[in-house]
């Protein structure tokens, strides 16, 4: 019973910081109907700009957010000056941002090295909390809140906000939101720098855990790929219940059958597939 | 098939026949490289440039029938035939079983099943230390020359038995692009629903296409497998299949020599720039990009396009 809680609440804190990438994929995909495969190096580029602000200011808070507003600006350049020009050519696009995916992760490597490291925890979360024989990582309830936080205030920006209402449009069907004077272009681009900040961020949230390494841009992509996939792409709740489903499944399968955990991950995705190729939100 | 085009094709088999033994070793086995890539690039090709399905998964193929000589011929010394015959089966069934998954989507849909695919392939290497030797790969693959009994050893008699396969797999591919089951699938590239509406079976031609293209990525494999002498999971992550999807854009999709040129030139380039540097995935990176932003439709295309308006 212990060690089933222990390894749900392990679970869950994968889904949130799942959630946290898969989430900014899902909207990505939603405004610009490509697949950013550079959605990782996001990801990796937000551990790694946090890891050089921490270590030279001591400050978290800090190196969260210059990371989430550095990545973030890194994303909207390359939306702005180079996948702009190819809209509605998803291909091009995907492999635009395939092309700095490996541009990214060559010159992570080349700039900070090949050590791994982990982030500090933050003061005061270092513990563990007891209750009733169940001992689990303060910091790692910590990103749990911190997931659904962010998580509550995407939903509140999608359904009860204007810009909410002009991304749901958008999403819905871009060449008539465009006719409706919504500046799609703008959108997309805004939306791509919020979902490169939310890798960032997560990347950040799970340094502590999980750190920095060569590769982990293409460590997490297929995760969040199967967390978009079988959630439904576009889909914010769809990335929500996929993290969940995912984040369980990896967990358990890698506690109870270690050698096959690629195959317990990819086994509901086909499920998913086979029945509903859209994804359990998605819209064909 | 225009006179030019045709005398090129002459010239370039020619070469390849008489060119190498005045070449030092080195250049043989680039040239021996840049036709397994050729090959496996052109079977991309028969899905992403004609058929129009963006598999992103595809150097799996091609991992695992270099993994399946390496485990047969090295755990269980099968024979040499035994052994090609295996890796090609195997990769077959792998895209037969993937097929099916994979067929009923298209478009960025396909690209990103196809990328999950991939890495649960990618993974397998990886993980399942027993059978593949995990990140340290497999070495000790016999030399092809000893492993079927041929007289001579050495770079050139490798090198002739691949262009022999590269030759071979370039007419059957060039007969299946032109049938009337090639034709189909461009068709499907085009207009799925108006396929669809004419009565053709879109799905069937997806799956068989899926099939062809991986039995052809399985062939490039067996090949690898001998050439290298060793196999390890970099061969089959994405880094892989986003090279190959490379060499298909860069080279010109909805061609076979499109591709062939594009694999010459990324083995060429990544030969030589590794001699230089190791920023080799940089230079990939910019590649991809400025690919995208100069020639879209890639090198043999733009060449295309350039001869027919002067024509």
């Amino acid at each position: 019973m212990i060690y089933l809680t222990t390894q749900t609440l392990n679970g869950l804190f994968s889904a949130a910081l799942l959630f946290l990438i898969a989430s900014g994929l899902t909207l990505v995909f939603g405004v610009m109907r490509t697949v950013n495969i550079a959605h990782g190096s996001f990801y990796m580029l937000g551990v790694y700009v946090a890891y050089t602000v921490i270590t030279r200011t001591q400050s978290l808070f800090l190196g969260a957010l210059t990371a989430m507003v550095v990545v973030a600006a890194v994303g909207l350049a390359v939306q702005h000056l180079f996948l702009r020009r190819f809209a509605s050519q998803p291909l091009a696009q995907m492999m635009m941002t395939m092309g700095f995916a490996l541009v990214f992760r060559d010159a992570a490597f080349m700039i900070w090295g090949g050590d791994p490291f982990t982030l500090p925890y933050p003061a005061g979360l270092r513990g563990s909390i007891n209750v009733a024989d169940i001992v689990f990582p303060a910091y790692r309830l910590f990103v749990i809140v911190v997931a659904g936080v962010v998580g509550v205030l995407l939903w509140i920006v999608n359904e009860k906000t204007f810009v909410g209402a002009k991304l749901r449009a958008a999403v819905d069907d871009a060449e008539m939101a465009a006719g409706t004077g919504i500046n799609v272009a703008l959108l997309s681009g805004l939306v791509f720098a919020a979902g490169a900040g939310l890798a960032a961020f997560g990347g950040v949230m799970g340094g502590p855990i999980l750190g920095g390494y060569p590769g982990m841009d293409f460590d997490l992509l297929p995760l969040a790929l199967v967390v978009v996939i079988i959630g439904g792409m576009g889909s914010l709740k769809g990335a929500l219940i996929g993290s969940l489903i995912v984040g369980m499944i990896d967990n358990f399968g890698k506690a109870l059958v270690p050698e096959l955990s690629y195959f317990t991950l990819f086994a509901p995705m086909v499920i998913v597939l086979a029945i509903k190729p859209t994804g359990l939100y998605g819209r064909a | 098939m225009g006179e030019p085009r045709r005398l090129i094709l002459i010239l370039v088999v020619a070469l390849l026949i008489f060119l190498p033994p005045l070449l030092t070793s080195y250049w043989v086995g680039l040239l021996t490289q840049m036709m397994i890539f050729a090959i496996l690039a052109m079977s991309l090709d028969i899905l992403l440039g004609y058929t129009g399905l963006p598999s992103l998964g595809h150097a799996g193929f091609f991992g695992v029938a270099a993994y399946t000589v390496a485990v047969m011929s090295t755990a269980y010394h099968a024979s040499f035939w035994a052994c090609v015959v295996g890796g090609i089966v195997v990769g077959t069934l792998l895209g037969v079983a993937f097929g099916l998954l994979v067929s009923h989507v298209r478009g960025v849909y396909f690209l990103m099943i196809t990328l999950a695919l991939g890495m649960v392939l990618w993974g397998l290497s990886y993980r399942w230390i027993p059978v593949t030797g995990g990140d340290n790969g497999i070495s000790g693959i016999p030399r092809l020359e000893a492993h079927a009994g041929l007289p001579m050893t050495g770079p050139i008699p490798f090198y002739y038995v691949t262009l022999l396969v590269f030759i071979a797999c370039s007419v059957l591919l060039a007969v299946f692009v032109s049938s009337p089951f090639g034709f189909t699938l461009r068709g499907i590239r085009e207009n799925e629903s108006r396929m669809k509406s004419l009565g053709f079976n879109t799905w069937l031609h997806c799956y068989l296409s899926y099939v062809i293209a991986a039995a052809f990525a399985s062939v490039a494999g067996v090949v690898w497998a001998y050439y290298n002498g060793f196999v390890s999971p970099t061969y089959l992550d994405l880094t892989a299949s986003s090279e190959l999807f490379l060499m298909v854009t860069l080279g010109g999709p909805g061609t076979l020599a499109g591709p062939v040129l594009g694999a010459g030139a990324i083995v060429l380039l990544k030969n030589v720039i590794s001699a230089y540097t190791q920023r080799w995935l940089l230079i990939l990176g910019t590649i991809y990009i400025v690919t995208i932003l100069g020639a879209p439709q890639g090198l043999w295309n733009l060449r295309q396009r350039h001869t027919s308006r002067v024509h």
